[in-house]
């Protein structure tokens, strides 16, 4: 009985990416027989490929942690998780829920806070292209319609949200002196590439919190009230103009349903 | 196959190099003496940002190889339809003078693999090869060239010699071939053949493209000598003496250095190809009359 090309082939990854099977059937040398550390390489190479993808795009995360420790997870997540496609740059979205619930790592409570801004980081990246909205822009805007209308996000436009200082410890760990993090607190952060830059801001409890409400579709006025409902100095003005400055949106829309 | 009329014809025949992120900076301001870049159609397959902007400005000054490292040819299962529509938008955007794959394969149930992996040479992956290759084809508009694969092992299945399936693909396809002398010296180290002969008796006449590269060395599981296709250092010498027989045969020919690991500073990589384009100039013109037999 002969195994069809695509027998074949399932039982050669399977032996890859399980160190535990045998070697697949059918594989040999010039010396006739199959050797384990020649079909080793390809299991390194995969392995190898895929742990250095992570690195790359997880450098801080790395550095907290230290490479053998980064190495060890790298493995661990890319044991059960392989690329969905040959866009490397995407691969790893899942890797902070990976740290958030891998044992080993629970004593650095804010790792997967800052992975998740890695993460954020390398999408901006990669996002689509476009022009942010501009102040002068929002100025045309009578001022009776504006708490009606919605925000479309620019397409880099990522928050994350964490009960650690996750962006101070990312912010001290770009370069090869790292400063202690001021004060221990938890962090909003707003990663954002209106051109050409990846911005990185840590922005105020209220102005997260708007935020937060604007890129889930709320309309301006009710993400304000969101917003003053947990930081009482809430500035709506400044917010709004504040955001809009740093690129975070493509345009303003009536919400939907509405008609205008 | 027709091709598209503001699409140039060939690379030129002379050193390319991989074109790294960390490069691009130094590349757009001293506009360096360079054939062609190539790079991985892969890391381009994003939506937006710098990597477009660069290549953008790079594609401007420099004629463009544009290679493929994920599509799966050598695959038992379908090509993946959204990654040849990705290549097709690649290939309309940036209109490379050439596109190139391997015969490999990496796409699996599990997901992707990030590895070329190798297949037994069979009539029956031959077939589904040259489906494979029919269809990039059709699906590009344009003659793709294919990759000799550098491998670690054999498969007792295998009925067909390497470069006879290749030449196969090509004669049945109508695509190029890319010749990666660097997988021929690792391929023929691993497998006990003769790397001049392997050369001798591909079908040159096929070539667009030359592939150069360093190896990494080792040994097997009963201590033979066993090369890794590491791309992380210059061209050894052996393989640069590979290449000047090569280019005794075919003639010059648009030639790439792949240095894809532990990338050296510009300077070093431009050395490389300095050097390749020192042996390209010295390579008398390709013969136009057919190869003896």
């Amino acid at each position: 009985m002969t195994m069809t090309f695509q027998d074949s082939q399932n039982a050669f990854a399977a032996a890859l990416l399980h160190p535990d099977l045998p070697l697949p059937h059918g594989i040999t040398t010039a010396r006739g027989t199959a050797d384990p550390l020649r079909f080793a390489v390809y299991r390194n190479n995969v392995h190898f490929s895929l742990t250095t993808a992570l690195a790359q795009r997880f450098p801080v995360t790395q550095r907290l942690v230290g490479p053998d420790f980064f190495t060890g997870m790298a493995r661990a997540y890319a044991a059960d998780h392989k690329p969905a496609s040959p866009l490397i740059m995407h691969y790893g979205d899942d890797f902070p829920a990976f740290i958030a619930a891998f044992p080993p790592a629970a004593s650095v409570a804010y790792l997967a806070d800052v992975a998740r801004i890695e993460v954020a980081w390398s999408q901006a990246y990669h996002a689509a292209d476009g022009p942010p909205l501009e102040v002068a822009q929002l100025a045309a805007i009578a001022p009776e319609r504006i708490a009606d209308l919605a925000v479309t996000p620019h397409p880099s436009t990522r928050l994350v949200r964490s009960d650690f200082p996750a962006g101070s410890i990312w912010s001290v760990h770009q370069g090869e002196t790292v400063v202690p993090v001021g004060e221990w607190r938890a962090e909003a952060v707003l990663i954002v590439r209106p051109q050409m830059q990846v911005e990185i801001r840590i922005l105020p409890e209220g102005d997260a919190e708007f935020l937060a409400c604007l890129l889930r579709g709320a309309a301006l006025g009710e993400a304000a009230e969101a917003a003053f409902a947990v930081a009482a100095d809430f500035d709506f003005g400044s917010a709004l103009i504040g955001l809009t400055t740093l690129g975070a949106f493509s345009a303003f829309e009536p919400l939907e349903g509405e008609v205008s | 196959m027709s091709m598209s009329k503001d699409r140039t014809a060939a690379l030129p025949q002379r050193a390319g190099l991989g074109l790294k992120p960390e490069h691009y900076a130094t590349i757009l301001a001293d506009r360096p003496d360079v054939g062609f870049f190539e790079v991985h159609a892969e890391n381009y397959m994003g939506a937006g940002g710098p990597p477009h902007r660069y290549l953008e400005a790079v594609a401007d000054l420099y004629p463009l190889s544009l290679h493929g490292v994920g599509l799966s040819i050598g695959a038992a299962r379908p090509l993946d339809r959204e990654h040849l529509k990705r290549l097709r938008m690649l290939v309309d955007r940036y209109r490379p003078q050439s596109f190139s794959e391997h015969l490999a394969w990496s796409t699996h149930d599990s997901g992707f693999l990030n590895d070329l992996l190798p297949l037994p040479y069979t009539a029956e992956t031959l077939a589904r090869v040259i489906d494979h290759v029919d269809e990039t084809q059709q699906w590009l508009g344009r003659r793709m060239l294919l990759e000799n694969p550098s491998t670690y092992l054999l498969f007792s299945e295998s009925t067909i010699d390497e470069i006879d399936f290749l030449a196969a693909v090509a004669s049945r396809t109508g695509c190029g071939l890319l010749l990666d002398v660097n997988n021929v010296m690792v391929s023929a180290v691993n497998h006990r053949l003769d790397p001049v002969a392997y050369i001798d008796r591909f079908p040159i006449e096929r070539v667009g493209e030359i592939h150069l590269a360093g190896y990494d060395e080792t040994f097997d599981g009963a201590g033979d000598r066993l090369l890794i296709d590491a791309h992380g250092s210059a061209v050894r010498p052996d393989v640069v003496e590979l290449f000047r027989h090569t280019l005794s045969l075919s003639g010059p020919l648009p030639t790439l250095i792949e240095w894809d690991n532990d990338v050296p500073d510009f300077a070093t990589l431009h050395a490389e190809a300095v050097r390749a384009d020192a042996m390209l100039s010295a390579a008398a013109p390709r013969r136009s009359v057919t190869r003896a037999a």
